[in-house]
């Protein structure tokens, strides 16, 4: 057999490369042109609908008024957004490390997995709203109290999409490292961590929603007795005052949040599994 | 030269590895295998052949150490013990499945029972690019298996099993997946690799025509329970190559081969 009779291209699959529209892949601008489309439509709507029934701006403030209003109370906007980022931040920079750090636990030992998985399970199917007011009381920092109810809802995701990716290793590939005589710490980050990664990076996408959900609800649970001044705080105060376009600032500023949460997940979990998983390959049929 | 139901007789005389009277009872009571004998000598190419659920997979699990006989005993007379009293088997497994790691490049595949052994890096990844260039995969080191087609990624879940350079490859229809073409490719380069390397291989398979061609020795076996029907020297002189593969001898080594098959199913 001669190395002339390489079985390199019999069946290897075909990766394309796409022409590009501005740095854009063609097949991408409809997913961008589209929304984009039905959202300035929707403003127009909007717009449409208060001026011709002349709805005055402390029951339905137009678009371009919000708009108006985000520039202007942007000096009070402003640091309530960067403290809700911080809070988000923190819970969930603390629901990865727990999380992934429970799961690996579980995945070690069935008896740590037993006994403390219903727990967790508990902690995620009671509502927030219900808890958040416990916290509130025996907390004296409002930071803090915040910042454990968003980790509350986000942990979960992590934890068990992570605990699943763990335990999700090729049958035969934990045969194969068995046979090498591997230690549990190669098997665990040579093999368990690799295979749990788009597991975790999917549940860490769920998770950045729900911890900016988490300190929301919490500070609504807070009320405006708390001294809490996130968005959400903002958005309290500001129905207090009637003050309707500023709600609607803070609220678009909250959406805008958590949309650009999302994408940076899911951005980020396509650059970490690009050249190897199947969520993050596009073939050629 | 003549294909005899007779056993080789040089396994017998300083086996590798020794099967006595092994019994295999899986946990829901299915009788994997009855009182299987197998000695198995050095630079054989010994096939196992028989009927899906005749126990010959789970023959390989066990001399991989990967399951417990239920009775019996493997043996390597040869071989030292490790400090757990576990024998050194010096053997590596090609399953069914290329199975290989889908987040690792080709080089960092192969590189991994070296990296497990704790070889130092420099050695090991000169090493697996040697292992790589062997089953002519050579270009391909940073290409992901994804990227490859069906019969490359059995090369490098090949090149990962020579790489430790082990006395035995066990091999659980490795190419059972492939189409025709590219089987056939392998075939010729796996007998190749044997030749060069030394090995002593143990392959699984279900096909009558692989086994004739590749093996010097075939057991056939039977199933419910799993146990050794017959065994048959293949004795055509190697290399074997395409002519071999279209000789008269050929098919008169698979006609006969078939034939011990047909009984074993039959019982």
């Amino acid at each position: 057999m001669s190395a002339g009779t390489r079985d390199r291209d019999d069946t290897a699959p075909v990766f394309v490369q796409e022409p590009k529209v501005l740095g854009i892949p063609r097949s991408a601008i409809p997913k961008i042109l589209m929304p984009l489309a039905i959202g300035i439509v929707t403003l127009i709507a909007w717009d449409a609908v208060v001026r011709i029934n002349n709805i005055p701006y402390y029951i339905l403030p137009g678009p371009l008024l919000v708009g108006e209003t985000l520039i202007k109370d942007w000096g009070t906007l402003y640091p309530s957004l960067v403290i809700t980022l911080q809070i988000m931040g923190a819970a969930l920079t603390v629901a990865v490390l727990g999380g992934v750090t429970l799961a690996v636990m579980f995945s070690l030992s069935k008896w740590v997995e037993l006994s403390f998985f219903p727990y967790a399970v508990i902690l995620q199917v009671t509502p927030i709203v219900a808890i958040a007011p416990l916290i509130l009381i025996y907390v004296d920092d409002m930071r803090l109290a915040l910042l454990i109810c968003a980790w509350i809802v986000a942990f979960f995701p992590i934890l068990s999409n992570t605990t699943l990716g763990l335990n999700s290793a090729d049958h035969n590939l934990r045969n194969l490292f068995q046979l090498y005589g591997a230690t549990r710490t190669q098997e665990l980050f040579l093999l368990r961590l690799p295979a749990a990664m788009p597991f975790f990076l999917g549940g860490l996408r769920i998770a950045g929603g729900l911890s900016l959900i988490g300190a929301v609800v919490a500070e609504f649970a807070a009320g405006t007795a708390g001294a809490g001044s996130g968005l959400a705080y903002r958005i309290l105060e500001a129905g207090y005052r009637l003050n309707i376009p500023r709600m609607f600032a803070a609220l678009i500023l909250i959406s805008l949040t958590g949309i650009c949460i999302f994408m940076i997940f899911t951005a980020l979990q396509h650059f970490v599994l690009r050249k190897w998983h199947e969520s993050a390959v596009k073939r050629e049929n | 030269m003549s294909a005899l139901p007779v056993a080789a007789p040089r396994a017998a005389l300083s086996p590798l590895v020794r099967l006595a009277a092994v019994n295999k009872v899986f946990s829901n009571g299915t009788v994997a295998l009855k009182a299987m004998d197998l000695a198995v000598g050095d630079n054989e190419f010994l096939s196992l052949l028989g009927p899906s659920g005749c126990g010959k997979s789970t023959v390989l699990r066990l001399i991989s150490g990967l399951g417990e006989v239920s009775s019996g005993s493997i043996d390597w007379p040869r071989a030292g013990t490790d400090a757990t009293g576990e024998p050194q088997r010096d053997l590596s497994f090609v399953f069914q499945e290329p199975t290989l790691m889908p987040w690792a490049t080709v080089l960092d595949n192969v590189v991994l029972p070296l990296r497990l052994a704790g070889v130092a890096k420099t050695e090991r990844i000169e090493r697996a690019r040697e292992a790589i260039r062997l089953v002519h995969l050579d270009g391909f080191e940073g290409a992901y298996p994804r990227e490859l087609s069906g019969g490359m990624k059995m090369r490098v879940s090949i090149a990962r099993a020579l790489v430790t350079r082990p006395k035995i490859l066990l091999m659980d229809e490795p190419f059972a997946a492939l189409d025709e073409i590219t089987r056939f490719k392998l075939n010729n380069d796996l007998l190749e690799l044997w030749q060069s390397q030394k090995w002593t291989v143990i392959f699984v398979t279900h096909s009558v025509f692989e086994s004739v061609y590749l093996s010097n020795r075939i057991v056939v076996m039977a199933a419910r329970p799993g146990r050794v029907f017959s065994e048959l020297a293949i004795d055509a002189p190697y290399p074997r190559d395409e002519s071999f593969r279209t000789s008269a001898r050929y098919a008169e080594l698979c006609r006969v081969t078939s034939e011990s098959l047909r009984k074993a199913m039959a019982q």
